[in-house]
Parts: structure tokens; sequence; C-alpha cells
């Protein structure tokens, strides 16, 4: 089977062509870059995003939040609750751990601004 | 009256970068102007990934982009002043601004970096019929209301028009617990980017609806529902098309325009297509020592790029204050030909230029296999063919030092079409 992608790596948006079997892919063309055939390899198997949201503060002030790596696409909304569950309070610097294991993905949740 | 060698309009990306590259080249009397409470512009509500896969290669969030240059803006000592606006740029120099700190102020710069960014096309502009109830807004106001005010304008969202803003803000919602019914664009294509589809409508099974606009509101203090039809090929509604969709919230993501009120009223001279001034290949305006980088020279999607190019302007500007020769020789002009709504720079000292001059455009419509030629009085500069070319990316070539010799008729940029 043969499955039409677009590249999400980078803005280029590179129109990928994947041969398909049994759930796996076996070629990638298209892609300008390992980054491409790479994500058409896991878009196959097991697609992934990295997710960003905001968490309120008990100050009531909203900071950026960033997961630190890619999750399975279907945990997608357990971890923004997750991430809004969290209780923050200021100051909070870039980088900071907001959640350490998100939904239960082994992936921790960042701020991505400092807020004091 | 405080008196600055550089003054520097606007604290987003463009002014930081800009006035980080002038301090390097050793200009000390900087002072950065920015009406907002934080220095980073539209970055900060930007929340979304994506930002600087060019320049640090990685991909970081709009603030995390941001605050690497803050952090050097402040590691720098560069002084600026925030809340602060700016209402007058006069033709000698002299700025007009007032702040909260200090009432109104009128100060004297050597140079001026004009970074004022852009704003987007109000929702007044776009001629949808009906009333105008709470609850339409542009998809910018409402990405700063959810990002940096936690407020979350409604449940049921449409958006019109699928510029990226929009189909970031459709993802955006619909992770905030709203229901987005669908993205409706005018025209056959989106003028956002592919993986913004594929990764904010695609994902959450948003629907985008192409050739269609919305037609009515339904709703006169509070918005009820919009009106959707389908248009012909000359983007007129096909009657009997119409189909309601119940919302609260409607959302405009209708394009941007450069902020350039103040270019205006300084006098600068404006490009009638891209709304930003034109400038030469020092990034220079119409009036000797005001530069202009970032979204307010031309409209960007990629902040990469803006970085890049405002660290030109502030080069420039450094050169300029230190008292650079003026540009040797009579300019010549770029210009758009076949396929290229317009051109940056739009005109070129050919012997100031050092290594090579970044010429940076857009393509009237999508193009597939074709390529991009240069010529100048008949003879071919440059030829680049490329797989696709499409409006919503920016294009950037470099013409080389070498290729400009001997070059004294206009420069024209064209997109020549695959032969079938
Ligand atoms: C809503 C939106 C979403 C975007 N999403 C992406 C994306 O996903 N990826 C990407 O790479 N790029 C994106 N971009 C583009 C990128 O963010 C911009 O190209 C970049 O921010 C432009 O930088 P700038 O400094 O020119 O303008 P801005 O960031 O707009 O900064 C201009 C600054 O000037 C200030 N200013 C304006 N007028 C005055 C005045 N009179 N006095 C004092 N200060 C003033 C403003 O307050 C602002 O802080 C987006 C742009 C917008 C508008
Ligand atoms: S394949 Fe590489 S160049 Fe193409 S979109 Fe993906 S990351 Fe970008």
């Amino acid at each position: 089977m043969t499955r039409e992608l677009t590249c999400i790596g980078c803005p280029m948006g590179c129109a990928l062509t994947v041969e398909v079997e049994n759930g796996e892919a076996v070629s990638v063309a298209g892609n300008t870059c390992k980054i491409g055939e790479n994500y058409a390899r896991s878009e196959i198997s097991a697609p992934v995003r990295a997710v960003t949201t905001t968490v309120l503060t008990a100050e009531g002030i909203p900071v950026p939040v960033k997961t630190a790596g890619s999750i399975p696409k279907e945990k997608i909304f357990e971890v923004v609750k997750d991430i809004k569950a969290a209780k923050v309070t200021l100051p909070v610097r870039l980088g900071d751990i907001i959640v350490s294991d998100a939904a239960g993905t082994g992936v921790a949740a960042v701020a991505t601004r400092t807020v004091e | 009256m405080r008196e600055f060698d550089l003054v520097v309009v606007g604290g987003g990306p463009a002014g930081m970068a800009a006035a980080i590259a002038a301090k390097e080249q050793g200009t000390d009397s900087i002072l950065i102007l920015e009406r907002d409470d934080r220095l980073g512009g539209i970055l900060n509500q930007c929340i979304h990934n994506g930002f600087g896969l060019h320049t640090f290669k990685e991909e970081l969030t709009g603030p995390e982009y941001a605050e690497r240059y803050s952090d050097r803006v402040k590691e720098l000592g560069i002084p600026y002043e925030l809340g602060t606006m700016v209402l007058d740029i006069s033709k000698d120099k002299e700025i007009t601004l007032v702040s909260r700190k200090r009432g109104a102020e009128t100060v004297k710069a050597k140079a001026v970096i004009l970074a004022m960014g852009c704003r987007e096309r109000p929702r007044g502009a776009l001629g949808i019929p009906g009333f105008r109830p709470q609850g339409v807004y542009t998809a910018g106001t409402a990405q700063k209301l959810v990002n940096c005010e936690g407020v979350v304008p409604g449940r049921e969202v449409v958006i019109l028009g699928s510029g990226d803003i929009g189909l970031i803000m459709a993802r955006r919602m619909t992770l905030e617990g709203a229901k987005v019914r669908a993205v409706v664009e005018l025209m056959p294509y989106s003028s956002g980017l592919k993986r913004n589809i594929v990764q904010c409508l695609d994902d959450y099974g948003i629907p985008l609806m192409l050739s269609h606009t919305v037609v009515d509101i339904k709703g006169k203090e509070k918005l009820e529902g919009v009106y959707v039809a389908a248009v012909d090929e000359k983007n007129v509604p096909v009657p009997g098309t119409e189909e309601y969709f119940p919302c609260d919230t409607l959302l405009l993501s209708c394009g941007l325009i450069p902020e350039n009120e103040l270019s205006k009223t300084a006098g600068v001279k404006l490009s009638p297509v891209t709304g930003g001034p034109c400038v030469d290949e020092s990034l220079e305006t119409s009036i000797e020592g005001v530069f202009a980088c970032g979204n307010v020279l031309h409209v960007h999607d990629l902040v990469d790029f803006v970085s890049e190019e405002s660290v030109r302007a502030g080069i420039n500007a450094a050169g300029y204050i230190k008292g650079r020769p003026s540009s040797p020789g009579t300019p010549v002009e770029v210009s758009p030909g076949f396929g290229v709504r317009y051109t940056v720079p739009s005109k070129l000292y050919c012997e100031s230029v050092e290594d090579g001059v970044h010429i940076r455009f857009r393509v009237t419509g999508v193009f597939k296999g074709a390529s991009i030629t240069v010529t100048s009085g008949g003879r071919e500069l440059f030829r680049r063919r490329g797989r696709i070319f499409v409006p919503s990316e920016m294009l950037d070539i470099v013409l080389k030092k070498e290729l400009l010799a001997g070059v004294t008729e206009g420069i024209e940029v064209r997109i020549e079409e695959a032969a079938l």
C-alpha cells in the first residue's frame, strides 16, 4: 500500500510517498533530509507529536509550556490535562519542570518562558 | 534633549537582533523603544513550536526564541525602555515618544532602525455583511487572549482564513476544550504552511473548506452562528450552497500588513505592494540613516529570516553612524517580473555589495518545477530550479558580488514555468 504524507519536520513541508507493508514503512521518497524519513516511519507505525500549551500559576498568570520531547499522538489531550492541573507558583524560569512525567508518557513538560 | 547614536523602534525579534548587531559593531549609544511591557514582540504570544530551526538548529517555541535574544540584549547592557510608545519620527530623526515613567519626550538619533512589526488586517476591511456582534476576533487577538492573558474567548468556533495564525489557533482552541467546526478559505488553496494543515487541522479532524467564505453573520449582540457558502472561480458566492454553522466565536485570519504609520509620517517612501518601506541593499529607506527590517519591511513567515535580515540592518546602521562613505554610483532598480509579486530590496548599489546580496520575494501563485531567473539588460545573472514555489513561502536568493560586475541596467527577478 502507498501512503502520501506531508513531513511536519520543518516549514518546507516535503510531500512524502511511503510504501507500507504490515503497518510498517518499507520505503520513503520525497524527503529532503533524514528527518522526513524518520517522520514517515513513526507516522506509519506510532505517530508522535510535541505539545505546547499554557498553565495558569496560582497568581493567575499564564506560563507557556512544552513537552520536552514527542509524545504519542493519542495522548495529546491527556498530556494537556496533566499540564493544566499542575500547581505552579511564580517565579518560573525557562526550562523549569512543570510536570515530570506527563500522562505516563515518561516525557516531562517544561516552562518556555521566564516569568518573575 | 536626550541624544543617541542609534534608536531602534520596536523590541521584537527584529529590533533586538538589529540592536545586538550594532552593539557588536561598536555602536554603544543605543536605545530600544518598546510599547509593550516586555521585549519579544509577537513571539511572546506564539507559544507553539517551529522557531529557530535555521538559526539555532533546534526547534524552539516563540517565547524561547525571544528569550535567547532578550538575554543577549541584557548581557550586552543595551538600554531598552518598555511601556514606551513612539508617536512620531521626523525627517531629521527626532523621535517623539510617550511613556508612563517619563511622560512625553523627544529624543534625537543619528540613525534609526524601524522594527515595528506588522498588524492583522482589521475585520472592518473584510466586507462581511451583517452586524458586528461580540464574539468576532482576529486570530492574533484571540492568540494573545489565550496565551498571554489565559482567557479562552469561546466554546464553538469557526475560523475564516487559513493563514498560519488561523491554523495554529484552530489547534490551540481545540486543546483548550473548544470545538472548532471548520476553517473556511476563500481561495482554492490555503495560505498557510502544509505542516500546519497536517498538525493543526488533520490531527484533530477539523475540516478545511477551500473555495468557501462566510456570507452572513447571525446574532445582534452576541454571535450565534455564521452562514458559509461555496464561491465560484471569480470568488462570488454560489446561491443555494449556504450552510449554517452555530458558533459563539468567529476568528478572522486574513493576513498581515506592515505597521507603517510612523514611517509614513517620517516621509519614508513605501512600496504599494508590500506596504513596507522601499529599501536598497543596505536596508536603508528613502531617508538617509533610517533603516528597516523584519515584518515592518515585508511580512515574513520565518522568524529566522527576520533575525538574519535585522543583523544586516544593525551592521549597516552602525556603519552609517561611523560615517561610511555614501553609496557610490547610481543604483539599479530591482523589479518583479512574471510570477513575482515584489522584491526586497527594490534598488541596488552594485558597488556597495560586499560578498553577495540577498533578494527576497514572494511568488504570485503556485508554480511546480519552475525556475527563478534573474536578468539584467538581457543577460542572465542567476537561475535556480525548484520543486514547488508557493505564495505562502518567502523565497530568498543570494546574488554573488562577481555576478553583479558590470551590471548597469535594471535587474528583473521572474519565474520561468517548466515547459510541458
Ligand atoms: C500571530 C503571528 C504568528 C506567527 N507565527 C510564526 C511561526 O509559527 N513561526 C515563525 O517562524 N514565525 C511566525 N510568525 C512570524 C514571526 O513571529 C515574525 O516574523 C516576527 O515576530 C517578526 O518580528 P518583528 O520584530 O519584525 O515584529 P514583532 O514581533 O511584531 O515586533 C514588533 C515590536 O514593535 C513594537 N512596536 C510597534 N510599534 C511601536 C511603536 N510605535 N512604539 C514602540 N514599539 C512599537 C511592538 O510592540 C512589537 O513588540 C508569526 C507572526 C505573527 C504575527
Ligand atoms: S524532510 Fe526535512 S526538509 Fe523536508 S519537511 Fe521534513 S524536515 Fe523539512
